[in-house]
């Protein structure tokens, strides 16, 4: 049963993205992109060398893998846009993870610089997907600017903590016109099912599958989950049942 | 007389993409209508479990709508009811329809302002219109609804904007019901200050819609169908849609594309409030009869099964129904009333010799309505918005 998940166009097959960072190799990178099944990572540009001889690329193969050049370490508009048209001068997919996050420490998105800089690079042409705090508003906004996706996060980058923001992240998915990615803070596959039973249209993980004992092992065990996750939605998740009582008469007055 | 421009003539047919119109166009109605007949009570019981909080889908909406939900009327009237006052509190937004003019063009069988119709024809003058609304005001109401029938020479773009703006500096809130337009023109009258666009359209079923609009521009389905989006795309900040109980001899599909319709505008317009409403046909001149009346106790259970799809839309009652029902619909989903209504042009300030629309079934003024809202434990709420 086709399930194609359409962003900008194109379409996919998996649900799962990964990130890759914190890798402890490039062979395991390219061990874990495998059986991930995973049709798109990101890859931060200053991680980039087009000039070395080995460099991060070499684990993606761009006929598979669809390259989606993240701007992070930018801490405004202005740096995440030029890391942007560097990409695009450099001959790399015109596809950009817009991340834009000032504070080192819990690596919290700006939303202003990231509206600013979506606004101008989705008017250059470039398909965008911000990562965002899951504001229902702001990805509004950034839908309206013309952004192909919204990023919202579960928790902070890194902290493994899950759906903290899921409250926040059901509104988002039942208000969008985009697709949503839940990206940062899904630490299990278990967090990864979730997402998807509430109704999002893909994840993006990078920390627990790069940190792993086994990354390759675990990039299965959560294309495993997403795929689970999203058959049960499609299937029909039951609803949370709730008490019945009857009590006043409200439509007495129909006797 | 000045010819009508030809560009009111040819509108296009067709639907834009990206409009909740479009999305409407899209919807398995047929395939949804069958999901009525065949909900048994596990889909009920599905349905009234409900979800996260959120809209429900249109197939909850469905088994809600079914002969076998029914059956469960206590129990949807009270979540219903626990969902509307989470959401809007004990409060009830009263407002009244000020008619600027009964004169129409069009041909439709079941409006008492319809051309062939011989009724008496009056059309306020913008000053006319302010009497009338500073008659109102004194009686306590602040949220105006300009209501007129089609003639787009007497009442015309300019006409309606001069009424806007001779309004605006009296009236907090001020929505237009009259015949559909263009994006640029309901751009003017937002920048009158109209915030508030109301367009029914009277059924979703095209044959239906089709044998009741012989003549006059208001045959356009498609064109109509629009004008909420094109309203919303202007800056109109409500969008109040409708369907005619009573046109269609299903209430139920019609039912279906309301629903349809308001949960597509939600989504397409995210900064717009949506309100929608279910007049039941009433006598008016012409003596149109509806096939198959609505029963009350389809009435609610159609008004329940919309609140629990819809927990964020409005729902606004008309005079048409009688004081006792209407009283009993307050504590069901209901948000928005009229009050003290007169649907004849000219009919506040002082008695009119022109026509009404319809009948008026609850004639109380707008206090005695406070008062009975206030007996029901509920806030009448006059005024909500400010003008910036």
């Amino acid at each position: 049963m086709q399930d194609p998940l359409i962003i900008a166009g194109r379409h996919f097959q998996s649900r799962l993205f990964l990130g890759t960072g914190k890798f402890p190799s490039t062979a395991a990178l390219a061990s874990a992109i495998e059986s991930s099944g995973t049709e798109m990572v990101t890859v931060a540009l200053r991680r980039v060398d087009l000039s070395a001889e080995e460099d991060i690329l070499d684990a993606i193969d761009p006929e598979r893998v669809l390259l989606l050049t993240n701007t992070s370490g930018a801490v405004d508009a202005g740096e995440a846009i030029r890391l942007a048209r560097l990409a695009r001068a450099a001959g790399l997919p015109e596809w950009i993870k817009l991340e834009v996050t000032p504070d080192p420490r819990y690596l919290l998105p700006d939303p202003v610089e990231t509206l600013r800089a979506a606004e101008v690079l989705c008017g250059e042409g470039f398909t965008v997907l911000p990562y965002v705090n899951a504001d229902p508003v702001l990805c509004k906004r950034l839908q309206e600017v013309g952004c192909a996706t919204v990023m919202p996060l579960g928790s902070w980058i890194g902290s493994n903590q899950g759906l903290r923001t899921k409250a926040a992240l059901e509104i988002i998915v039942e208000q969008s016109l985009v697709p949503v990615v839940v990206d940062a803070g899904i630490g299990a596959p278990s967090q990864a099912a979730e997402a998807m039973e509430l109704g999002a249209d893909a994840v993006l993980v990078n920390t627990a599958i790069g940190t792993a004992g086994d990354p390759a092992a675990m990039a299965l065990a959560f294309r495993l989950a997403v795929e689970a996750g999203r058959a049960g939605l499609r299937a029909g998740l039951a609803g949370v049942g709730r008490e019945a009582a009857a009590s006043s008469p409200l439509t007495g007055f129909l006797a | 007389m000045t010819p009508v421009s030809i560009e009111l003539e040819s509108r296009p047919t067709g639907l834009a993409p990206g409009t909740a119109a479009a999305d409407l166009a899209a919807t398995d109605l047929a395939g949804l209508r069958r999901l009525v007949d065949s909900a048994g009570d596990v889909a009920v019981e599905r349905a009234l479990a409900g979800g996260r909080g959120g809209p429900r889908p249109l197939a909850d909406f469905a088994a809600l709508l079914s002969p076998a939900a029914a059956g469960r009327l206590e129990e949807m009237a009270r979540r219903a009811h626990e969902t509307t006052v989470r959401r809007f509190g004990r409060t009830i937004h009263l407002f009244a329809p000020l008619y600027l003019s009964n004169e129409c063009v069009s041909t439709c069988d079941y409006c008492g302002f319809s051309a062939g119709n011989q009724i008496a024809r009056r059309t306020l003058s913008p000053d006319e219109v302010l009497a009338e609304a500073l008659e109102l005001r004194s009686r306590g109401l602040r949220h105006l609804l300009l209501v007129a029938g089609e003639h787009a020479r007497i009442v015309s773009k300019d006409y309606l904007v001069e009424c806007v703006q001779v309004l605006a500096p009296h009236v907090p809130s001020i929505a237009v019901e009259v015949q559909v337009w263009d994006t640029e023109t309901y751009r003017r009258l937002v920048g009158a200050g109209c915030d508030g666009l109301v367009v029914y359209q009277e059924t979703y079923d095209r044959g239906t819609y089709a044998r009741v609009h012989r003549k006059g521009k208001k045959r356009n389905y498609d064109w109509r169908l629009g004008a909420p989006d094109r309203g919303a795309a202007a800056g109109m900040r409500r969008l109040g849609i409708g369907a005619l109980l009573g046109l269609h001899h299903d209430w139920r599909l019609e039912a279906l594309g309301l629903a349809a319709h308001a949960q597509a505008l939600v989504r397409r317009w995210w900064r717009c409030e949506v309100s929608l409403s279910l007049p039941r046909l009433r006598p008016a001149a012409g003596g149109f009869e509806p096939a198959d009346p609505v029963g009350d106790a389809d009435f609610v259970q159609l008004l329940c099964a919309l609140r629990l799809l819809l927990p964020d839309v409005g729902i606004s009652l008309s005079t048409r129904e009688s004081p006792a029902l209407r009283d009993a619909l307050v504590r069901l989903g209901v948000t928005q009333m009229s009050a003290g209504s007169h649907t004849e042009p000219g009919g506040y300030a002082e008695p009119s010799e022109a026509d009404p629309q319809f009948e008026i079934s609850d004639t109380r003024s707008p206090a005695e309505v406070a008062g009975v809202l206030r007996a029901a434990g509920y806030d009448p709420v006059w005024k909500d918005w400010e003008r910036t």
